[in-house]
């Protein structure tokens, strides 16, 4: 604190402690400095002027080390202005999908990764915002820290409410993996969060030595920490980790069994994906003599397992059905799932996957097998078995044997969108979204085509815009920029079309009016970025 | 005069100028190029056509300086999102709102011909200039005026006279009723000053450690200005104008005008907006180039309206200034501007021991002063809990920061980056409040 200079002396013989007890204490009780309460506020003002004017400095406290420097260019101003505008929104809350004009917040995240991957520094006053916005919203918390930099993390480590910003995996550099002692030191001691992100560090780039660390300790982790730990594998997992995931399939939790089981037969050539082939192809064959009728030729015959035995449960299989579900077909589905697809082909007489999916299959077993192998494709990341299985666009989504967004992930980019444009023209946009939040962006040309002629085909029906609010706004962040031209005249107002809602045209104008100025505010953005701004 | 040499704002002295954060944000959603068209920048002037949901396009037009606000939207805010969306787009994209390279349209150049015609230069930061009343009439509403406060002033030594009697030991039991009734006292009284006084003491006891010699200081500080109220006529001059501008008794800027005005390059220290009561209060500090003299422009905003002078911190305006009459000048009113606003460099500033000793020598002339404007160079914000400091760069001199918002602090921590900074605050007896700080030669407001 600030410190009074020249002793704490008021008048001769009454010190301001005096004054401060005989005021506590009051006239009535005893007689205050001076004589009277008049006096002895005279005597206190004075005091307390001559107390300020002689104040001397405090004596500083330790001072923070100083900040790492950071070597990154500056933003252009224009787009350091846009930022403490996007941020502003941000701090404001978001406002919903009405109106016209861009939402601010939505924009924040490309905003981030154009300026990542453009390699600028984040200027430093924005660097409490956007801690700020790391911390409430962790979908944007990688690339928020890799732009807010060192300086941010050394702000961090100076404010508990960013205690978060040390653990991410992201901008946390942690130990070197070449610095042996202190990774085990890190392993050894750290909290759970730094342990995974330590983990999930040295994984990506050293799978092997990850393994290592692991099962050193393997055996005394907690339960849950162990079903964490696990999962950090996912990422660069090979034939390498199979003993350890083997170890894993005896764990005595279930979940973490169950997980074992499932990167196993993630991986064909695991011993558990050749022992799940073999309970799977004795439960599928091709009988040649087929269905005399209606379609003579081969069919698929499946003989569900009877029984979930040891071997079952061991390797992952979990023996009691959801409710509502048979138990040999919860079985079929989980064998089936796990078995490594390329073996089909060879089991079913050299058919490819499009061959074997077209197979009939008998007494109604359809449905569970190829939803089966639909999981399968999506684990296995087969893009041939996913192409087979996704099926037409065409067909209604209820028809189809799985997830086709899931599906989807496992196919090419383009193939991906040409797909869901496809699936677009032919169901509308009301069951879209999970499609296009799986296509890469911005969206290809046909993709564009088809959103756009979606949107005014529901424009025109007559119904209300909100129930495409979430196209729209996907739409607002996925379209390219470029495109804005184009769409700006379905931002005029429309005629209203016979037995519309009554005032939907002018919601419909609002909303394209607003994806239009996205786009150019998109557009503008990636400008200032460029420095052309 | 061209667009040229004119500071664009920065997107954060934009959004001070809006009435509420409903303002802010809509005003942010217009700062695009999508809805505007024909927008155009000259003579420290900007307007533009904004697309709205009905056919005609909103005409919006501001005055930079003022600024002043001209809108055709129906809105009852001010300025209304409009106008915060063209001087956002202004601020951050001279590809839209560029130098015009015509006349301004009929509709805007009228509206500001109109202003400049009237004047918008005397009285800047607000103050209307009065109509000459009947001075005769004049005269009895001071006297009586005067006579009302002094009844008041009698009444409140009367008051801490009991508070004293009493002893203050009992004063956070007792509530703030009797304060509160004290306050509404002073205000029929018509002494503002005494009222906010009287609340700022009422909120003492109780709060933290020493509270009672707080209390004591600020009843003797409050007693100290009764009485130099009471004896007003036995005071010099310049003292006597302090205590009358502490209880609350205004000069009329127009008046002050009148006289003659100090020209300086007047270099922006920074900006704060506080919310008194019904009335948003915008102070700005401002510091002379050339003589080195300080002053403080005191702007207001009444019922959701935002104060309407905002000047660019950072930035050097050539214009005159008139003091209001105190025993240490400070506040003042902005007269003629000569130029607009050009970038300014940064201010020299003193160390942490002479920030002291030059609120010690204020205190001299004004006792009642809570902190005098200072700039402190190479100093190190040292965050430490709840307790901050700000250092010199060497040796052991430190000032506690006065707990404020949770923002201004870090920000500050994460420009200084644990390295000297020159920050600009009031320095007190509480400690530092940091307003404005410099890095990289750019101001940033706190």
């Amino acid at each position: 604190m600030v410190r009074g200079r020249g002793g704490t002396a008021v008048t001769a013989g009454t010190t301001w402690n005096d004054l401060v007890s005989a005021a506590l204490l009051g006239a009535e009780r005893r007689t205050p400095p001076g004589g009277s309460p008049a006096a002895l506020l005279d005597l206190a003002a004075t005091a307390a002027v001559r107390r300020r004017a002689g104040l001397r400095p405090a004596a500083a406290a330790a001072r923070p080390e100083p900040a790492p420097r950071d070597t990154r260019p500056a933003l252009p101003a224009a787009a350091a202005r846009r930022l403490a505008l996007l941020l502003t929104g941000r701090a404001e809350g978001g406002g919903g999908r009405r109106g016209s004009a861009p939402d601010l917040a939505e924009l924040l995240p490309q905003w981030l990764a154009a300026a990542n991957a453009r390699g600028y520094r984040a200027p430093a006053a924005q660097l409490p915002a956007l801690l700020d916005a790391a911390r409430s919203r962790t979908d944007l918390r990688a690339e928020t820290l890799a732009f807010a930099g060192p300086r941010a993390l050394w702000l961090a480590r100076l404010n508990p409410e960013w205690k978060f910003a040390l653990r991410g995996a992201a901008g946390h550099p942690g130990p070197e993996p070449q610095d042996a002692d202190a990774v085990r030191r890190l392993w050894d001691e750290g909290l759970f969060a730094e342990r995974v992100a330590l983990l999930t560090a040295i994984r990506r780039r050293d799978p092997a030595k990850a393994r290592e660390l692991l099962s050193g300790t393997w055996s005394s982790e907690r339960a849950e920490d162990r079903l964490m730990f696990l999962d950090s594998l996912r990422q660069g997992l090979s034939a390498g980790d199979e003993p350890l995931l083997e170890q894993a399939l005896t764990d005595r939790s279930r979940t973490v069994r169950a997980t074992a089981a499932e990167l196993l037969s993630a991986l064909p050539g695991s011993a558990l994906a050749a022992r799940m082939s073999v309970r799977a192809r004795a439960c599928v064959s091709l009988d040649r003599t087929g269905p005399h009728t209606p379609h003579p030729g081969p069919q698929l015959v499946v003989e569900a397992p009877y029984e979930c035995d040891n071997g079952m449960q061991r390797d992952g299989v979990v023996p009691k059905p959801p409710s509502g579900r048979g138990e040999r077909s919860w079985w079929l589905s989980q064998v089936v799932e796990a078995a490594p697809l390329a073996d089909w082909s060879r089991q079913l007489g050299g058919r490819s996957p499009a061959e074997i999916v077209a197979l009939p299959v008998a007494d109604d077993w359809q449905a569970d097998l190829h939803a089966a192998w639909a999981r399968a494709a999506v684990r296995q990341r087969d893009a041939e078995w996913a192409r087979a299985l996704i099926g037409k666009p065409s067909i209604p989504m209820a028809e189809g044997p799985g997830d086709p967004a899931r599906l989807l992930t496992v196919l090419r980019p383009g193939d991906r969108a040409a797909w869901a444009a496809e699936f677009i023209a032919a169901h509308g946009l009301s069951e879209a979204f999970r499609i296009l939040g799986t296509c890469a962006v911005p969206w290809s040309e046909p993709l564009v085509r088809a959103v756009v002629d979606a949107l005014e085909i529901a424009r025109d029906a007559g119904s209300y815009p909100w129930s495409f609010s979430g196209v729209m706004g996907l739409a607002e962040r996925c379209l390219d920029p470029a495109q804005a031209d184009r769409l700006t005249p379905l931002a005029t107002l429309p005629d209203e079309p016979e037995g519309g809602a009554p005032g939907a045209g002018e919601y419909w104008a609002e909303a394209f009016q607003r994806l239009v100025a996205t786009l150019r505010m998109r557009a503008a953005m990636l400008d200032e970025l460029a420095g052309g701004g | 005069m061209t667009g040229q040499g004119v500071v664009r704002w920065t997107a954060e002295q934009v959004l001070a100028l809006a009435p509420d954060a409903a303002s802010r944000k809509a005003g942010g959603k217009l700062a695009a190029p999508g809805p505007w068209s024909e927008a155009a920048a000259a003579d420290g002037a900007l307007w533009g056509l904004c697309k709205g949901s009905g056919s005609k396009p909103y005409q919006t037009v501001v005055d930079i300086e003022g600024p002043g606000y001209q809108c055709s939207c129906p809105s009852r805010k001010f300025p209304c999102k409009h106008a915060l969306g063209l001087l956002l787009l202004w601020a951050a994209d001279e590809g839209t709102v560029g130098a015009a390279t015509r006349e301004p349209p009929e509709w805007a150049g009228q509206w500001l011909a109109g202003r400049r015609a009237r004047g918008r230069r005397p009285g800047g930061d607000g103050a209307e200039r009065k109509q000459p009343a009947d001075p005769v009439a004049a005269r009895r509403r001071a006297e009586r005026r005067a006579q009302r406060i002094a009844a008041g002033a009698t009444e409140l030594e009367q008051r801490l006279a009991d508070l004293l009697r009493g002893g203050i030991a009992s004063a956070d039991q007792a509530g703030y009723a009797r304060w509160d009734e004290m306050a509404a006292r002073m205000v029929d009284a018509q002494a503002p000053g005494l009222a906010a006084r009287i609340r700022e003491l009422s909120a003492i006891p109780g709060t933290g450690a020493g509270w009672p010699a707080r209390l004591l200081e600020e009843c003797a500080l409050l007693h100290l200005l009764n009485q130099g109220y009471l004896g007003l006529d036995r005071l010099p001059g310049p003292l006597a104008a302090t205590v009358r501008s502490h209880v609350g008794l205004t000069t009329d800027a127009a008046t002050l005008l009148d006289g003659e005005g100090i020209r300086d390059g007047w270099l922006v220290l920074g900006q704060r907006d506080t919310d008194e009561g019904r009335l948003a209060v915008r102070r700005i500090w401002l510091l002379g180039q050339r003589r080195g003299r300080l002053a403080l422009l005191l702007s207001f905003g009444a019922a959701g309206r935002a104060p309407e002078l905002t000047l660019p911190v950072g930035s050097v305006l050539d214009a005159e200034l008139a003091y209001y009459p105190a025993a240490r000048p400070l506040r003042a009113t902005l007269g003629e501007r000569h130029t607009p606003p050009v970038p300014g460099g940064v201010p020299a500033g003193v160390r942490v021991g002479e920030a002291l000793a030059a609120y010690g020598a204020a205190l001299c002339d004004d006792p009642w002063l809570d902190g005098w404007p200072t700039v402190l160079r190479g100093v190190t914000p040292i965050p430490d809990g709840e307790f901050w400091q700000i250092a010199d760069q060497e040796g052991d001199a430190a000032l506690p920061l006065v707990p404020g918002a949770r923002t201004s602090r870090w920000r500050l921590a994460a420009i200084s980056g644990g390295g000297p900074v020159t920050v600009f605050g009031e320095c007190g007896h509480r400690g530092f409040t940091p307003h404005t700080v410099w890095s990289e030669g750019e101001a940033v407001p706190l």
